[in-house]
């Protein structure tokens, strides 16, 4: 006696979390029974291996039948077929958008073509994910770069509207996309210590005040495309970045910058000889990722550059982060008294992110 | 011409893409009703067209109105070729042309593609402008209400219950037709469709014609069925319950209603003619008669009737001696005089209903029922159907008989059913044999009349119970004894019902589903030599499915059954048996004895230790039933019996004086051909295999209950979760080495192994109990059995239901001796009242205010006297207060039934500011339920029946994920259809759904499989009982406060 068809409809759809979880894993309708068996359900509820693997089977179809919905979240929600609590449907959606980290940080900043979609199999072996599970995430990142490319706005609401998503997975779906556009070096082995949070925030930090978007002014003109685009950086701010590069090429300035930073500092800082020694490496590393980021290279190396210039230095020294916290306010700060320099707000816009950039990243 | 019919096409959305070139469609619609059709404009370039449409009007006769239905055609413009059709929607319009259902229908259609499925939504709202037409010899019954429910439905009361109304219509199948050969599959399918729809709409309305000829007003327990004949063609049959309703329409129509309830018969439409249709019967035991003809169409016709005794499964015991019962004789003799007298009237006797208005149903007989295997020949004149009705003819006819028999004039809880396999169809009629009250089926009542003070003497809880015929002629033997309840009267030891448990039933402990399955190989043969083969085989599987549901409540501890379906399925070469029902302890019914296993070889020892272990195994688990299902009826003390039941030893001598037959005898016969319930014998395979099977039937895990009644006896604090489904298997049985006993093993697996996997995918549910629950089998080819499973989820409350089953029970000890004079004081209006009888804890408090406060005025009408029970007297006092409190804040009443209907389609524009964006779903919630109530609502109005017919083929089986995607993606589908035209007529649930038919077809060699899918209900609006009390807690009426809060605070 074989089955050969069966299956269960509710008139409001069943949604089982745990099997709703090994779909998204990428298991096959095997393994799930194998790892609900493994789970200890059979004997909680008495039941027998032929219902969980008819359950699983249920499920699964569902499941496939929800994906085409869950492609454009806001279909779900006004689709007729599948009768679904609202908590449900986003628990739904969230969940098939959710990533895992190691995925993440796998194609975060790569270009997602169809050539990074090839590596996936590589991506499968190396991270432990599913080849399945990593397409599909894989897609879902494309998906959603497709989506909020060229739109106006604001990059998280554009995202939420679109998606449906809670507010914190919108949020890293923007810094998934601001990274997969600028295509941000995240692979190199020196960064590998760094995890999707810590970029994460920092293109938090980048969009509200790198990009076109964070001028803050309304769009004045409508017709103006570029006005209010949250996923470019602001390439006339990057073009004038390159007016920094006073701050170490002028002997003057940067002997003023270092004496008026060291004059603060003196005493609160455990590592103040090392930073007196290295105010000039440190400064000059700084300013010139400000001056280079004019040429779409060295956009993408920002963070190997960022680590590179500053991160490690102070790292090989030893600086505790409360120190290079108070370094990097204080020279911040500073510039503000060189009466030479001119650029103040640059500065600040500049620098404001970086900071807030550099303590995230400085960890180990 | 009386009618127009206007329709808008508003908008497209989610449609499909038609040009692959612009990944866009341009759009248009065909709008056609009869052989009028209007188009839209086509909306270029667009997945969401906005057509926005002028009112297209078609003029058209109210009888077309009924039959056809509108047809709506979404196509994709193309300049260079044949246009292409995206799908269809049809919309039923009846529910337009009663005045009390919908107004409009406006809303969201999916739709639909014979070939693709659902392909995108599309709004559009209809009205109907009906002109009065007073034409007397009118084609048309446009107004005739139709309930799908089998009770009277919650908002409205019977004024006369008229009785049975039948009818069908045939035609050619047009998939049989020549023309299927040349044309696509898609419009044979929607030719089928169409038709199908038409016929169905015809017979709705020769019904209507029926019911008004009655001078009825509505049909209630409407079941309309297919039979897909094949070559021989297509015929569309229905039966239904005319009645009068009467709206109780609002708090304040109804508390005047209940002050002269004569006068409001008087009012109705229909009173001139006092034309009544009474029946009423009596009851009898178990299952009745079965007869089982075989008549090859034609004028051959053998029928051969198996005898009573020969099927009776009770115990043979004496009937002879006339000492019981005296005071019950004359009176019943007279009841049934009066009621004969009007049942003559009336052709068949019959009621499609369940559940009956309080005092309707006075005593039950026993299952009745007929078959007849019948040689399908082709419809030559599709206007003249007289064969098909003369079948059903005489099938009614040998159930009115048997009914006779059991000293019954009416037949309850009536259905029909065909399985057809090649030429052969096998017909089935089953009901419950019972005497009704004439009070409710003749219009107009005669006060003080003689039944009245029958039934005031009638004790409650239990009359239903005692048998209606006189047991010194009784139609079978059976084993009688003084009613446990009322000690006044004889009761059967088992009985066997199509119908709900009445819900003034005393009942210990729960109730259970039993099922009796069977399975027997039959020959491959042709034609008449099938026909004879089968019919040779139903007495055997009859009688082997009563005796399985005989043990098998036995073994729960039981003694009575209820909703008892018995099906029967035909294939090629099997026949299969299923039968489901649900099993209480009635309190009124003697304890039933244990089953006893009887060895046919004593000598051997070894084979006694084996039997004594089987003997133990089965008395364990009665012992563990018992306490599973809370079966611990009160301990009977010998004083309190009036008269004894006859001991044992009576028994055996009155038998001998009347059969001259000894004890020995007595016990040879029991373990003799004729099998008695109480004792197994197991001396052959089969016997061995009942036991197994008896043994092998799984309790539902902890936490689960289930039935296929409407409501489980014992559990009563639902609350509102509910989870409607349908499950569908298909097993392919291994082609060799098929024995009786292999397949019988096979089709136990698969019933228990469905409802295995019911449980466990419900258990985020319990405690809950599955309702309902629908078993359906068919055998689409040679090995394949099908097995469809339609049922509902309720969750209860398990704290809650504790406490009630205990106060239940004390209850229902009091219950018995309850003082009858009391009750005299309820006026029957309040009974029947709309709102689903719950629980009621603090009723008893109650009592004396209501009595003391109605008491006066109740008394002086005669008329209005009922004899319900305790706790529904009670529950309805407290919903007279509540209702009269509603009256004064009707205002807030009607927000919330405005607020409902506007909530469940408002279209894209609804949106919930505040909430995030997942929470502000657009689409409403239609609930769907087979129960005709929904649990912690109230029914606030009935919008019109739902019928609907989808066909589903596909060529690319395997890209559609096998013939699980396929079916399972075609049911979503249906289920969204059901609930987008529910929510278009402006309701919020489906209740007494079915799923009438689910014929499934596949071809996996080609990659093609078909299914069609008949669905039916009732679409509803509800109002959460919660919000309803936060209404009126919210907006205490200002000007009239003190008056309802001195009533409410009661």
């Amino acid at each position: 006696m074989t089955s050969e068809l069966d299956i269960f409809v509710g008139n409001t759809t069943l949604i089982d979390e745990d099997v709703y979880r090994l779909w998204l894993d990428g298991y096959s309708v095997n393994d799930a029974v194998a790892l609900r068996v493994r789970s200890g359900i059979l004997e909680q509820t008495g039941a027998t291996a032929g219902v969980l693997q008819s359950d699983t089977m249920d499920h699964y179809r569902t499941f496939h039948m929800l994906e085409r919905l869950l492609h454009a979240p806001p279909k779900l929600l006004h689709q007729l077929i599948f009768q679904i609590p609202p908590s449900r449907q986003a628990l739904l959606i969230e969940r098939y958008y959710t990533f895992d980290e190691a995925f993440v940080r796998e194609v975060l900043g790569k270009k997602l073509s169809k050539g990074t979609k090839k590596d996936l199999d590589d991506i499968s072996t190396k991270t432990g994910i599913t080849l399945k599970s990593c397409r599909r995430q894989f897609d879902n990142f494309k998906r959603v770069f497709k989506v909020v490319e060229e739109m106006r706005g604001s990059l998280v609401d554009n995202i939420q509207q679109h998606f449906l998503l809670s507010d914190r997975l919108a949020r890293d779906y923007a810094a998934i996309v601001f990274f997969a556009n600028n295509r941000f070096e995240t692979g190199k082995k020196k960064l590998q210590y760094l995890s999707f949070g810590d970029f994460a925030f920092c293109a938090e930090l980048m969009i509200q005040n790198w990009t076109l978007g964070a001028v803050g002014e309304a769009p004045t003109d409508p017709d103006s495309q570029m006005d209010d685009m949250d996923v470019d950086l602001d390439k006339e701010f990057l073009q004038d970045l390159k007016e920094l590069k006073v701050l170490v090429a002028d002997k003057d300035l940067l002997d003023l910058h270092k004496s008026l930073v060291c004059t603060v500092l003196r005493g609160k800082l455990s590592v103040f000889s090392e930073m007196e020694t290295n105010f000039k490496n440190l400064s000059r590393g700084l300013v010139n990722v400000a001056a280079k980021l004019t040429h779409n290279k060295d956009v993408r190396d920002l963070f190997v550059d960022l680590v590179e210039k500053f991160v490690e230095p102070c790292r090989s020294d030893h600086w505790p982060l409360s120190d290079v916290r108070l370094f990097l306010t204080q020279y911040s700060v500073s510039v503000h008294s060189l009466d030479g320099f001119r650029h103040q707000v640059l500065w600040d816009r500049y620098m404001g992110t970086l900071r807030g950039c550099l303590l995230r990243l400085y960890h180990d | 011409m009386p009618g127009k019919l206007k329709v808008k096409i508003v908008a497209g959305r989610h449609l499909p893409v038609m040009d692959r070139a612009s990944d866009l469609t341009d759009a248009f619609v065909e709008v056609k009703f009869g052989n009028t059709t209007f188009k839209t404009d086509v909306y270029l370039k667009s997945l969401n067209p906005q057509w926005n449409s002028e009112w297209f009007k078609f003029e058209v006769d109210d009888e077309d109105l009924q039959d056809e239905p509108l047809q709506i055609t979404v196509l994709d413009h193309d300049t260079y070729s044949a246009n292409d059709a995206i799908g269809k929607v049809y919309i039923d319009i009846d529910p337009l042309l009663y005045s009390e259902a919908a107004t409009v229908i406006s809303g969201w259609f999916p739709i639909y593609d014979t070939i693709h499925g659902i392909r995108g939504e599309i709004n559009v709202v209809v009205k109907v402008d009906l002109f009065n037409d007073l034409n007397r010899f009118r084609q048309s019954s446009c107004g005739v209400k139709f309930f799908c429910t089998t009770s009277i439905p919650k908002c409205y009361r019977a004024v006369v219950i008229h009785g049975f109304v039948e009818e069908l219509v045939v035609n050619e199948d047009p998939e049989y037709q020549w023309i299927d050969r040349i044309r696509t599959p898609r419009a044979s399918n929607e030719a089928r469709q169409r038709l199908i729809s038409l016929m169905s709409g015809e017979l709705q309305r020769k019904i209507g014609l029926k019911v008004l000829e009655m001078r009825g007003n509505a049909v209630v327990g409407y079941l309309q069925c297919f039979d897909l004949e094949g070559e021989s063609g297509l015929v569309v049959r229905a039966i239904g319950t005319a009645c009068t309703l009467d709206k109780l329409s609002s708090p304040a129509a109804f508390l005047p209603a209940c002050n002269s309830p004569s006068k409001e018969m008087k009012e109705s439409p229909f009173n001139e003619d006092p034309n009544p249709n009474p029946h009423s019967s009596g009851p009898s035991t178990p299952l009745k008669n079965q007869t089982y003809s075989f008549s090859p169409s034609k004028s051959y016709s053998r029928q051969s009737s198996s005898s009573d005794t020969d099927l009776s499964l009770t115990p043979k015991t004496g009937t002879g001696s006339g000492s019981a019962g005296k005071e019950g004789g004359p009176l019943k003799a007279l009841l049934r005089q009066q009621t004969q007298s009007a049942l003559e009237q009336r052709e068949f006797p019959f009621l499609t209903l369940t559940a009956f208005p309080p005092g309707l149903l006075v005593h039950v007989g026993g299952v009745v029922s007929a078959r007849s295997v019948k040689l399908l020949d082709r419809i030559h004149n599709p206007d003249e159907p007289e064969t098909r009705d003369a079948w059903w003819a005489e099938i009614r006819q040998e159930i009115k008989s048997h009914a006779k028999a059991l000293g019954c004039h009416a037949v309850v809880g009536y259905s029909e059913s065909t399985s057809i396999c090649e030429e052969v169809c096998i017909l089935s009629a089953s009901g419950t044999a019972a005497v009704l009250n004439p009070r409710f089926l003749q219009e107009g009542t005669v006060e003080g009349s003689l039944e009245q003070r029958i039934e005031e003497n009638l004790p409650v809880g239990c009359g239903f119970c005692h048998i209606p015929y006189d047991e010194l002629n009784m139609p079978f033997p059976a084993h009688l004894t003084y009613c446990y309840n009322c000690r006044k009267q004889k009761v059967p030891d088992v009985l066997f019902t199509t119908i709900d448990l009445p819900t003034d039933a005393v009942v210990v402990g729960k109730g259970c589903l039993i099922q009796a399955r069977l399975c027997r190989l039959k020959k491959k043969a042709q034609a008449e030599a099938n026909a004879t083969a089968i019919s040779n085989l139903l007495p055997f599987m009859e009688y082997e499915v009563h005796t399985q549901l005989m043990n098998k409540l036995k073994l729960k501890g039981m003694n009575a059954l209820f909703g008892l379906r018995i099906q029967i399925t035909v294939g090629e070469n099997m026949l299969m048996g299923l039968a489901s029902a649900t099993g209480v302890y009635l309190a009124a019914l003697p304890t039933p004895g244990g089953i006893q296993i009887a060895g046919k070889t004593p000598n051997d020892g070894s084979y006694e230790q084996h039997i004594s272990h089987m003997q133990k195994k089965i008395n364990d688990t009665i012992a563990k039933n018992k306490e599973l299902y809370e079966i611990n009826p009160p301990e009977v003390s010998e004083e309190i019996i009036g008269s004894p039941i006859p001991e044992p030893r009576q028994r055996s001598r009155l038998l001998r004086s009347q059969s001259e037959s000894s004890d020995e005898v007595t016990e040879l016969d029991l373990s003799h051909g004729k099998k008695d319930a109480f004792v197994l014998e197991i001396d052959d395979a089969d016997a061995m295999e009942d036991v197994h099977s008896l043994l092998t039937d799984v309790p539902p895990p902890s936490g689960f209950y289930s039935c296929n009644t409407e409501i489980m006896p014992g559990i009563n604090n639902w609350t509102s979760e509910i989870q409607m489904f349908t499950s569908v298997r298909v097993v392919r049985l291994s082609s060799l080495n098929l024995t009786n006993q292999a397949l019988n093993k096979n089709f136990n697996g698969l019933c228990e192994n469905l409802l295995k996997s019911l449980y466990f995918k419900l258990r985020s549910m319990t405690p809950c109990c599955l309702c309902h629950v629908n078993f359906t089998v068919s055998l689409p080819e040679d090995e394949l059995i099908q097995v469809t499973v339609t049922a509902v989820a309720i969750t209860f409350d398990k704290n809650q239901a504790l406490q009630t089953t205990k106060a239940h029970a004390e209850k229902s000890l009091q219950r018995a001796s309850a003082d009858n004079e009391e009750m005299l004081q309820f006026p029957l209006e309040l009974c029947s009242d709309s709102l689903p009888s719950h629980a009621f804890p603090a009723a008893k408090e109650h009592l004396e205010s209501a009595s003391s406060n109605s008491g006066t005025p109740a008394a002086q009408r005669a008329t209005s006297v009922d004899y319900s029970s305790f706790a529904d007297r009670c529950s309805s006092w407290i919903e007279l207060i509540k209702l009269k409190a509603q009256t004064i804040r009707r205002g807030s009443i009607k927000t919330t039934v405005t607020v409902e209907k506007a909530s469940p389609m408002g279209d894209g524009n609804f949106r919930n500011r505040s909430a995030p964006p997942c929470a502000s779903s657009t689409v409403g919630v239609v609930k769907m339920t087979p129960l005709s109530f929904i649990p912690g609502a109230k029914i606030t109005k009935y919008l019109g029946i739902i019928n609907m017919f989808f066909i589903r083929e596909t060529t690319s089986l395997r890209e559609e994920g096998g013939v699980s995607g396929f079916l399972h993606a075609f049911i979503a589908e249906v289920f969204a259809m059901v609930r987008a035209h529910v929510a278009a007529l402006g309701g919020n649930a489906v209740v007494s759904y079915i799923m009438k038919q689910c014929v499934f077809m596949e071809n996996p060699s080609k990659n093609q499989a078909q299914c069609l899918i008949n669905v039916s209900g009732d679409a509803v609006v509800f109002v959460r009982e919660s919000d309803l009390e936060v209404m009126s807690a919210q907006q205490p009426a200002v000007n009239c406060q003190p008056s309802c809060t001195g009533e409410v605070t009661t």
